[in-house]
């Protein structure tokens, strides 16, 4: 510690090691400690009840349908929600950043602006334009003669439904990746693919998508660990329902954890997610490298 | 297809897909200005008929919300602040400061961008129940007191700023605080503008830990109040969009205002993958 510049350095890092050791590291390690042990509400009232249980928080999720159904619903949301944000995505990102588009900066601002809004506001918004009767969504689709189905009440629309909300909330933040990434892609090869005879399409499919490659697996990585994690959407608009329908992983870590204070439990939960999104993340690295 | 006629149909696309993008804010904001029931009327009303701030005057006079807004702001504040001293003093050290083990001490903070939050709730949960810190806004704050991804922001930012400089200022003899504040800090005003524009929008939205950790309705930021106040009055649409109003404005006018900031944050974070 001779050196002024270390010392300078030890002084300066503190304020961040200690806050993110005390309140980001430790609660981590402690939370997969906790899912070995039977932390409820008698441990809430007297610490002396805690007991070491090993894997019985894994086995009994293991064994709990309910479990299956989160597991199965939060799958449900992020394999056909996540491609179809990204889908939606680049198709804005092409439109905003052809030649031809004016007011670039105008359309990419209106795209981007649902991202910053606040989640439950617009959950709370779109619960009243999802209304079966009075809802905007359902007023237009009986003006076109279309079926106006329950959107939140029915088990077979509820999550699509909520998928949309994600998709309409989320596409704008991909959309402003893919642009960047559109921009690195060099004019001349565009030209050498017109010369070769391609198409719009052939175009497409032969010089942006291989392009883009690094900022698809980037944009998969960060869409997937996000619509893992989904919360406040089925907090807010369903409750979990109609028939668990919408319940999520993290809904039923909160429930298990928060309401009925079986925190072991309820950090196997959390601890399954981690896992979840480890996994997530690793198999689109393996894809993204064999590109 | 020629160019003029793939302009319009270019353009037609994108201005249908910008009205179908605001109609949920323009609907949110224009069913705040309405009566008691008037946005649920047959066939439906898409701007109020007589404008009024009846709905505004019940959730400020009678619901209490400005308690709501005060307590986000309050929050919203303090981890901006917070976020940007700490995280550009680090963020500095990691770039700038030679010392022992900085590499590896770096790697292993950035293990943290993949690890869930959810993780760590409900020992953090605990730890501040032995704290005294639930019901509290520092139990809000103190977990966003300073960011991983802020560290990493500065950090990325302060590799470009020359080492000459930093040199320079120590043989005039300006001790490493004082390079710190007077030479490092107003050339990363835009990173630091980013990132204030950055953890205010997500601590202003943020919803999971403050409904966790703030039980008690009087310390309520603003998500947590609107997602309680739907539970008694899920009837009142009205009502609900004003309080949706007064939730995402702040948010969105912030964004208009520095979006250009904002931004730059989103393609720092992208260019790391």
């Amino acid at each position: 510690m001779k050196n002024p510049e270390s010392r300078a350095a030890f002084l300066f890092l503190t304020p961040a090691i200690v806050l993110l050791s005390i309140f980001f590291f430790a609660p981590v390690i402690a939370g997969f400690a906790l899912s070995v042990t039977d932390f409820d509400l008698y441990t809430l009232g007297d610490v002396h009840n805690l007991r070491f249980v090993a894997l019985r928080n894994y086995r009994e999720l293991i064994g709990n349908p309910i479990f299956w159904t989160a597991f199965g619903n939060t799958m449900y949301f992020a394999l056909v929600g996540g491609p179809l944000t990204v889908a939606v995505s680049l198709f804005a990102a092409l439109l905003v950043n052809n030649k031809l588009t004016r007011w670039k900066a105008l359309f990419r601002t209106v795209y981007f602006a649902p991202v910053v809004t606040t989640l439950v506001a617009v959950s709370v918004v779109f619960k009243y334009l999802y209304h079966p009767r009075f809802g905007i969504i359902n007023l237009a689709l009986g003006a076109l003669h279309l079926p106006q189905p329950d959107w939140l009440g029915d088990p077979h629309f509820a999550m699509p439904a909520i998928i949309l909300l994600a998709v309409w909330k989320g596409f704008g933040y991909t959309m402003i990746i893919f642009i960047a990434g559109l921009q690195t892609i060099p004019e001349e090869l565009y030209e050498a693919a017109r010369l070769d005879g391609a198409g719009a399409w052939g175009q497409f499919r032969h010089v942006t998508l291989p392009m883009l490659g690094p900022t698809f697996l980037f944009v998969g990585v960060v869409v997937a660990i996000g619509q893992l994690q989904i919360f406040a959407e089925p907090y807010v608009m369903t409750g979990g329902g109609p028939l668990n329908k919408t319940l999520t992983i993290v809904m039923m870590m909160y429930q298990q954890g928060f309401k009925f204070w079986r925190m072991g439990y309820a950090a196997a939960v959390a601890f399954i997610l981690f896992l979840v999104i480890g996994a997530a993340t690793l198999v689109q690295m393996r894809l993204g490298e064999k590109r | 297809m020629s160019r003029g006629w793939k302009s319009i149909v270019l353009h037609a696309v994108l201005i249908a897909g910008g009205l179908l993008t605001l109609f949920p804010l323009l609907w949110m904001v224009s069913a705040s200005f309405m009566s008691n029931g008037e946005s649920t009327t047959f066939p439906p009303h898409l701007v109020p008929h007589a404008a009024t701030l009846a709905q505004y005057k019940a959730l400020f006079l009678r619901l209490n919300l400005g308690r709501a807004f005060l307590s986000s702001a309050i929050v919203a504040i303090t981890v901006t602040l917070s976020s940007v001293l700490f995280g550009s003093m680090a963020g500095y050290a990691f770039a700038k400061l030679r010392f022992g083990g900085r590499e590896r001490i770096f790697g292993i903070l950035l293990i943290a961008i993949i690890v869930p939050p959810q993780v760590g709730m409900l020992p953090l949960f605990l730890l501040m129940k032995t704290l005294h810190l639930v019901n509290t806004y520092w139990g809000v704050i103190i977990p966003s007191m300073v960011t991983v991804f802020g560290i990493f922001l500065i950090r990325q930012f302060m590799l470009s700023v020359p080492q000459e400089l930093l040199e320079a200022a120590r043989i005039d003899g300006a001790g490493e605080f004082r390079i710190y504040w007077s030479v490092v800090m107003p050339l990363a005003r835009p990173i630091l503008a980013t990132l204030a524009t950055f953890m205010f929008m997500s601590t202003w939205n943020d919803f999971m830990w403050p409904l966790i950790i703030l039980s008690n309705q009087s310390h309520h930021t603003l998500p947590v109040a609107l997602a309680n106040l739907l539970g008694e009055h899920v009837l009142d649409v009205e009502l609900m969009m004003s309080g949706s109003v007064v939730t995402v404005l702040p948010v969105l006018i912030l964004f208009l205002v520095l979006q250009r900031y904002y931004i730059a944050g989103l393609m720092v974070g992208s260019v790391k993958g």
